[in-house]
């Protein structure tokens, strides 16, 4: 089960001596009505300490009752992940820190509700899944004055409405062997996560936290290296980019007799380095226990089952559907990131109900993963028989592709009819007649061009193409001018 | 709350304030108003001598008597305990009252909710007059471990009342409150019970809410009566047990109705003498345990000698498994929030800080303890080892229960000790939990009933034990034994 440890093609290609391996710890906040253990809203963004209670302030004598739809929505995740469900129990973390209203954290340690499951990438490894438990999140600090760090802040502020928000914490075992490798797990577990509707999966607004495991080890061996914890993720891109910068700094530091110490890392995005946070000797000893105000939790067989049955197809099984609309065709490369992209934002809809109306399946899946993506959440909501509309238009040659692309960014924004917008814009593609003639025109504006067109230089087509965009008002189809200047060249 | 009032006690029962109140007052023959100000009256007269209150309600108590008044003028049920005042032990919250746990580290603390067993007396018709002193956070047996000094015994004020719960005990064995409630993590309802002269009661675990107790250790705390008769600790209990949807640790299965088990009699009841509970004792509480199991016997009972060595194991493994979630309980009281704050320039040092000026000595040992018995490679030797005595103990009372339908032995090894006498030597303090703690570690249910006195004339009580959800047979064999008890005469400090 294993990852083959040649998976991904490493961007540190210039130390082959050495193998990265790499484990991801992933936080993610459920989108449950209400928090873990009490009643108040789970809401981010509201206005601070406004979403609290004596349970969530972890006021004396309170008490936590644990929310079944928390323990639903993890279920979900865990069958997502191919995890078997176990019966769990809930422990103790203890540790001091103001934004800890009990100054412990409930969480799951040695009986977690998902064990033992796995995830397929979309380069064909995969990654075991060692764990996926539940717990609490902490409130929130902001510290005000000084550096911005609790040391050396003038004080700090906390808000507690994080404080009790359930969590899933997804541990992977250290299957992973690049960077690359690494993002596409992030990326395809946030796929996962939006699709068992159990999280939002959204990074920069930390409903979504990565932290990274990562060590080397010389090629071939199997001994595991001494691993460093990196932590403040809070994109794809810092992912890569912490877990290269560390590969090499771990690397550099063997190759000099050094040694890696085991530490908590923290990435500075600014300026591209991992700095330590606390060393092993420095970890807190969180004094485990079982949780003596809470019960265990068993779920049973009937209620397993339900909730597979309530969960809809993984992205895996989206993405072929997709791609087996493109009938015969070989999915190429730009195709396949096409449908990654619809399928990560839930747009899988719009394609198939564009494509089932006759729709081109190319036509369809550009516009879903290129203009609707830029706004997944409005396109989830758009009006389907207008999407499918608009691109009939543009597919019949009533609209040109760059008319047919802002109308469809109306519609996101604005919502409407296609048709409506088009005729309020004045767009309407130029009809086969007074498309010659602007192409004629231009061609007889620029003859040198002409000829080198003639002589065989092709990608003047580009050229001429935005000649006659502009000339046209945008009103011509990028297509059709080719087909035109094809024409010319006889 | 609907339904008929308390249960007449029956003839030959011991005189209960609080149930003669109820009754007087849903009889619209006393006004609550009136019982209100009788106590009020009696507590600003001698508690300054006692001190087993923190907080008196005057004017909440007054507006809540008010209110039972208006009810039973229109008509209305003013419920089983109308008009009666209730001392409440100060860790139990109190909408807007101080709950302070008798701690510098709560100073100033109001909660804003009140617990479920507040919101189930007040739904009662019961008073709350004021909160009870304590041992800090319910750690001692003494209730001199408390910030604002301790409780003495009404029975000789130069004596401790015991503890955790020597206020609560205190004031009902003076006359101060009708009923009281304490609550009892390994006796601290039960031991000052015997050493005032009071019944007290721990239920099992799970059939009283916790939910708005402070927590000492989670897994053993339980709120439970303190009161005059065994006939009012079963009416107070059946007010304040079942359900609670707010602690998820409260059993689902309904709480048996215990009054109307009272006068069963106990003929032909098995009853095991536990010699542990009997033979390490002082002889004078010895003499006063096999005198209450003759008594048992000569009213019916096969009362059999029984011993139960795992017995001897349950003080350690309490005094590991207590402190280990008390540690972790008492986390929160870090100076960020609320209580206390003692400034500091960073808010590591502010919380240490806090936590050196608002806690007392016993409070302090006891997370340190905790804090050891959890430590990484220590678990397993510790808390680890300490849950499988706690097995072993269940497991042991299960096999008891197999050939009796009770145990019975003494509630406290000693009467009531001189303050002062153990403050010193904590162990010496733990030993007065030796006998009452297997029952919070195995969550079974377990009284105590007041049975006559040593020769200087403090008071000696003899422990009822029964299973998980055996309050009915327990309180059945406490009402014979009450019944056959010498009767106490007034203590030395009481209400007129």
């Amino acid at each position: 089960m294993s990852a083959d440890s040649n998976n991904g093609a490493s961007k540190s290609a210039g130390n082959a001596a050495w193998e990265p391996v790499i484990g991801l710890e992933v936080h993610c906040e459920l989108k449950t009505e209400t928090k873990l253990f009490c009643g108040c809203r789970n809401a981010f963004g509201d206005e601070p300490n406004t979403n609290i209670c004596p349970v969530c302030l972890g006021l004396p004598g309170s008490l936590p009752v644990l929310n079944i739809r928390a323990v639903e929505y993890a279920m979900r995740i865990g069958l997502a992940l191919h995890c078997e469900i176990r019966p769990s129990i809930f422990h103790r973390k203890n540790y001091f820190y103001p934004d800890m209203p009990k100054d412990y954290q409930v969480s799951q340690y040695d009986a977690p509700i998902n064990v033992n499951g796995w995830l397929e990438l979309p380069d064909d490894s995969r990654v075991r899944v060692e764990r996926a438990h539940m717990e609490e999140d902490t409130g929130k600090t902001s510290h005000i004055g000084g550096g911005g760090r609790i040391h050396d802040a003038d004080h700090s502020l906390v808000d507690y409405n994080r404080a009790g928000v359930p969590l899933v914490e997804i541990v992977s075992a250290p299957d992973m062997r690049s960077s690359t490798q690494a993002r596409l797990y992030a990326s395809e577990l946030r796929g996962i996560l939006v699709a068992t509707g159990a999280s939002d999966g959204r990074m920069e607004e930390g409903s979504m936290r990565v932290d990274a495991n990562v060590s080397v080890r010389r090629a071939g061996t199997f001994e595991l290296g001494t691993r460093c914890e990196i932590k403040n993720l809070n994109s794809l891109r810092s992912l890569g980019r912490a877990i290269e910068y560390e590969i090499e700094r771990q690397i550099g530091l063997v190759e000099a007799g050094d040694k890696v110490v085991q530490q908590t890392r923290h990435w500075n995005e600014d300026e591209g380095v991992t700095s330590a946070l606390r060393s092993k000797e420095e970890a807190f000893d969180y004094r485990y226990f079982p949780e003596p105000d809470l019960v265990p939790v068993v779920p049973d067989g009937a209620w397993q089952a339900e909730v597979a049955a309530s969960i809809g197809p993984m992205p895996a099984e989206r993405r072929e559907k997709l791609a087996g609309l493109l009938g015969p065709e070989v999915v190429s490369r730009a195709r396949a990131d096409q449908i990654a992209t619809v399928v990560e934002h839930g747009l899988d809809g719009l394609v198939t109900a564009a494509v089932g109306a006759g729709i081109d399946t190319g036509l369809a899946l550009a516009r879903s993963s290129n203009e609707a993506s830029t706004d997944p959440e409005a396109a989830r909501r758009i009006d389907v028989g207008g999407f499918v509309a608009l691109l009939g238009m543009e597919q019949d040659g009533k609209l040109s592709a760059t008319q047919s692309k802002s109308v469809l960014i109306e519609m996101l924004e604005h919502g409407g009819d296609p048709v409506e917008i088009a005729r309020r814009r004045g767009f309407e593609a130029l009809d086969s007649g007074s498309l010659a003639g602007v192409v004629a025109e231009v061609v007889a504006g620029h003859p040198e061009e002409w000829e080198r067109y003639l002589g065989g230089e092709d990608k003047l087509v580009g050229f001429f193409t935005g000649h006659v965009m502009r000339a046209s008002n945008n009103r011509a189809d990028g297509k059709a001018v080719a087909a035109e200047l094809r024409r010319l060249r006889g | 709350m609907t339904g008929p009032g308390p249960t007449d006690p029956g003839p030959g029962a011991r005189p209960s304030p609080a149930l003669e109140i109820a009754r007087d007052v849903r009889a619209g023959s006393v006004s609550a108003a009136d019982v209100v100000d009788r106590y009020l009256g009696a507590i600003d007269e001698i508690d300054g001598e006692l001190h087993a209150f923190v907080t008196v309600l005057h004017d909440g108590a007054r507006r809540e008597a008010e209110s039972v008044d208006l009810k039973v003028a229109a008509g209305g049920d003013p419920g089983p305990l109308a008009g009666v005042p209730v001392a409440l032990k100060d860790n139990m919250c109190t909408r807007g009252v101080p709950t302070t746990c008798s701690s510098k580290i709560l100073d100033g603390w109001c909660p804003p909710y009140d617990a479920t067993v507040v919101e189930r007396l007040r739904a009662a018709g019961a008073i709350i007059i004021g909160k009870t002193n304590l041992d800090e956070f319910a750690m001692g047996s003494s209730t001199e471990n408390s910030a604002f000094g301790p409780t003495r015994n009404p029975h000789d004020p130069g004596r401790v009342p015991g503890g955790s719960s020597g206020g609560s005990a205190a004031a009902v064995a003076a006359g101060l409150a009708p009923l009281a409630l304490g609550s009892d993590t390994g006796g601290s309802i039960r031991q000052p019970a015997a050493l005032c002269g009071v019944v007290g009661m721990k239920p099992t675990y799970g059939t009283v809410s916790r939910y708005g107790l402070v927590a000492f250790a989670s897994s053993l705390d339980q709120i439970g009566p303190l009161t005059t008769t065994v006939t009012e600790s079963a009416v107070l209990f059946d007010v304040i047990g079942g359900q609670d949807p707010m602690d998820s640790t409260c059993l689902e299965r309904p709480v048996p109705r215990t009054v109307s088990a009272l006068g069963d009699g106990v003929e032909g009841l098995r009853v095991g003498l536990v010699n542990e509970l009997v033979d390490g004792v002082d002889r004078a509480v010895e003499a006063r345990v096999r005198a209450a199991a003759d008594a048992l016997a000569g009213a019916g009972a096969n009362v059999e000698d029984y011993s139960i060595p795992e017995f001897r194991h349950g003080l350690p493994a309490y005094y590991i498994v207590a402190p280990a979630e008390a540690s972790s309980n008492l986390s929160r009281y870090d100076g960020v929030r609320y209580g206390l704050r003692v400034e500091a320039e960073t808010a590591e040092a502010m919380n240490a800080a806090t936590r050196a000026a608002g806690f007392g000595a016993e409070v302090k040992r006891r997370i340190m303890l905790g804090t050891y018995a959890l430590s990484a490679g220590y678990y397993d030797a510790y808390y680890g080892q300490a849950q499988k005595v706690r097995t072993l103990i269940i497991d042991a009372l299960g096999a008891a229960y197999q050939r009796f339908d009770v145990l019975v032995g003494a509630t406290t090894p000693t009467t009531a000790f001189a303050i002062g006498a153990k403050v010193d030597d904590p162990w010496a303090m733990y030993l007065s939990d030796v006998c009452t703690v297997p029952s919070n570690l195995a969550g079974h249910p377990a009284i105590s009933v007041p049975y006559g006195t040593d020769e200087s004339g403090l008071p000696v009580g003899v422990q009822v034990m029964a299973p998980a959800l055996g309050e009915p047979v327990m309180f059945q064999v406490a009402a014979v034994l009450e019944a056959s008890a010498p009767v106490l005469g007034p203590p030395r400090v009481h209400a007129r």
